[in-house]
């Protein structure tokens, strides 16, 4: 069980990335956001509950839904925030954009674009790691929609064979874009770990305590020289596939009703009735909180609106170490 | 100096690398054990041992991510792809993610990697692994393009392919890895962007790559003693970076142009050196430029018909002196 500090330490996380995520619908609905945006509102317990089991030397590769697990992993929200609005000042000074928000300094190798792209690298940085034999773990988060594509198998396979010190995070968040996962997924997607002799969990995603824990053993034995794990995390997108559906969309896929029943497992009350359940926090204690993240937020939107446009210059620089092409 | 093949000189070209810097790993399928499917890398293994010299299962999206994972965070991994034409169920880690990921992360990372792989037709293997696919690297930006045409250049360029701090797709031309000669004793590291005269002459340019180089030679030797042609011959050696100076050079002083082309004649690399030629130097010219290539066709399978499709001495003697009239 994670101590009272760790539990408040992973609420405030877990609110930080809700309004950073609130924030950016906001401003994408104002018409101040470039190119798409994917929020994570509602799956904030996976990636806190994961990331709090790692130290800024381990690895993690994202998703294009990937502003959790950037803050999770202790990105800067300032700079995030910048990145995504194609800012100089952003952390990738504007090269990347919302899909591709990535911090080295922080083991997070990056978001990613393409559906199951980053599996195979977090597996790479695994077999770097455990050549290096430095104890540092890679975890893969990937969605539903990603356990179909075939790299899933081949790299399940090949870490399994060779030990590496990967931990395969599914976030089972129902969707596969646009289309529920159950009417695209045949069988259980942990089962397909399981044929590989790989050790599997299944568990609440909307439950940061169950997702620390879980996580926390997977961690335990990669670092252990253990080999790999694999966690599918059942938890719900609460927003679209990303903030542009109600424009781009004229067919429904899902019920509100299906959405409200879900917002009644919201992981972030739920942390917070276990919290004052506990009274380990007061009313006082998260207006405290939530003012402290507000904070944040603004702090970091003003630094997105103030910052320079991206340099134009970088364009033409960036693409080989040391020279232009 | 010591006579070495093509074949000999990828294992020797390994070997000096992993020799000098134990960052460098190498995997592949039937690399270690069996020693390549063309003879390419035995003796690794017993060399370097099974943690630097693995064999992989038949999974090419899983080594490449392995690569391209394992360069991020601090190797310089080398990775086969048996037959370039495996490029193709890899592609996406190679063209989205490889060649990407320095730029989005605002050059945070490197990705200090060889892809090897055996290209190119002459050997009956069927339009599935025969084909010449560096005009598809090529057109990626973000990879480094590599294809030599002698022993010495493999173990040189290869060396300096591993030294570099981008990715390199290296093309090995399976119809050469027989092909022999006396390489010098001592390390050997070539440049890569570097073109290379293989022969002077004052009527025209010739521009070969890989197994067409060869070839060219030939016709140039039988263009000179049957048609009083005295024909340049370059091999480019490396298309990214490529060395336009070499070429532009050449062309301002024989005022004629033909390539030789082994990939499908649609977008070759070829044209992109027409189109350099144009733009840079079109009133040297003296007459249209001529591109010998393969038609746009897969290959056939039929020896004759393979022979007839892939460029041959005496096509190429047949269109120069055609063009020369």
């Amino acid at each position: 069980m994670p101590t009272t500090e760790q539990l408040l330490s992973m609420y405030e996380r877990m609110l930080l990335i809700r309004r950073m995520e609130e924030r950016l619908s906001a401003d994408y609905a104002a018409g101040k956001l470039p190119g798409a945006v994917h929020l994570y509102i509602g799956q904030e317990a996976v990636a806190v509950g994961v990331c709090a089991q790692l130290t800024d030397r381990d690895w993690i590769t994202s998703t294009h839904r990937g502003h959790g697990h950037f803050l999770a992993k202790g990105g800067d929200p300032k700079a995030m925030m910048a990145e995504i609005w194609g800012k100089r000042t952003g952390i990738c000074r504007g090269m990347g954009g919302s899909m591709h928000v990535a911090d080295l300094s922080k083991g997070i190798l990056g978001a990613n674009g393409i559906v199951a792209g980053g599996i195979a690298i977090a597996t790479g940085a695994a077999f770097g790691a455990r050549l290096d034999g430095d104890g540092r773990v890679a975890v893969a988060f990937f969605g539903d929609g990603a356990a179909n594509q075939g790299v899933f198998m081949e790299t399940l396979n090949v870490s399994t064979l060779w030990g590496l010190p990967v931990v395969f995070l599914c976030e089972y968040n129902h969707f596969c874009e646009f289309t529920p996962s159950e009417t695209v997924t045949a069988g259980q997607i942990s089962d397909r770990a399981r044929a590989f002799g790989m050790p599997c969990a299944v568990v609440d995603g909307n439950d940061v305590v169950e997702v620390w824990r879980a996580a926390g053993e997977a961690v335990e034995r990669a670092r252990g020289g253990g080999g790999p794990s694999f966690i599918e995390a059942k938890t719900y997108r609460i927003q679209g596939h990303l903030e542009a559906e109600a424009v781009i969309l004229d067919g429904k896929y899902r019920e509100e009703a299906e959405i409200e029943e879900w917002r009644r497992r919201d992981p972030i009350d739920r942390l917070r009735e276990h919290l004052s359940a506990a009274g380990a926090c007061d009313d006082d204690g998260f207006a405290e909180i939530e003012s402290r993240v507000s904070g944040a937020v603004e702090e970091a939107a003003a630094f997105a609106a103030e910052g320079e446009p991206a340099d134009p210059e970088l364009a033409f620089d960036l693409m080989f170490v040391g020279q232009r092409p | 100096m010591a006579e070495l093949t093509y074949r000999g000189a990828v294992a020797h070209g390994i070997a000096q690398e992993m020799e000098r810097d134990d960052r460098v790993y190498f995997i592949g399928e039937d690399v270690a054990a069996a020693g390549g499917v063309f003879k390419t890398t035995g003796g690794l293994l017993e060399r370097f041992g099974p943690e630097r010299v693995r064999d992989t299962p038949i999974s090419e999206e899983a080594i490449v991510g392995l690569v391209m994972g394992a360069a991020m965070t601090g190797l310089r991994p080398i990775g086969e792809l048996m037959f370039s034409d495996f490029l193709a169920t890899c592609w996406d880690i190679v063209a989205n993610q490889i060649a990407k990921t320095r730029y989005m992360t605002d050059g945070q990372v490197e990705l200090p990697l060889v892809l090897r792989t055996a290209n190119g037709g002459g050997l009956r293997f069927g339009a599935q692994h025969s084909q010449s696919l560096e005009n598809w690297a090529m057109a990626i930006p973000g990879l480094k393009v590599v294809a030599p045409s002698t022993p010495t250049d493999v173990v040189g360029l290869l060396a300096a392919s591993v030294r570099d701090p981008d990715p390199v797709v290296f093309f090995e031309h399976k119809g050469l890895y027989a092909a022999k000669e006396d390489v010098p004793e001592g390390e050997i590291v070539d440049e890569l962007g570097t073109a290379k005269i293989r022969r002077e002459g004052d009527d025209l340019t010739i521009v070969a790559l890989a197994a067409m180089v060869p070839r060219a030679l030939e016709a140039a030797e039988l263009l000179a003693a049957e048609h009083g042609i005295s024909a340049t011959v370059i091999d480019v050696r490396s298309l990214v970076p490529l060395d336009t100076r070499t070429i532009l050079d050449s062309v301002r002083h024989t005022t004629r142009l033909a390539t030789v082309e082994e990939n499908p004649r649609l977008c070759g690399w070829g044209a992109e050196i027409v189109s350099i030629v144009a733009e840079e130097c079109i009133w040297s010219l003296d007459g249209p430029v001529v591109r010998i290539t393969t038609p746009h066709i897969p290959l056939p399978s039929a020896s004759a018909l393979e022979d007839l499709a892939i460029p041959s001495v005496n096509k190429i003697v047949e269109s120069v002196t055609k063009m020369m009239v």
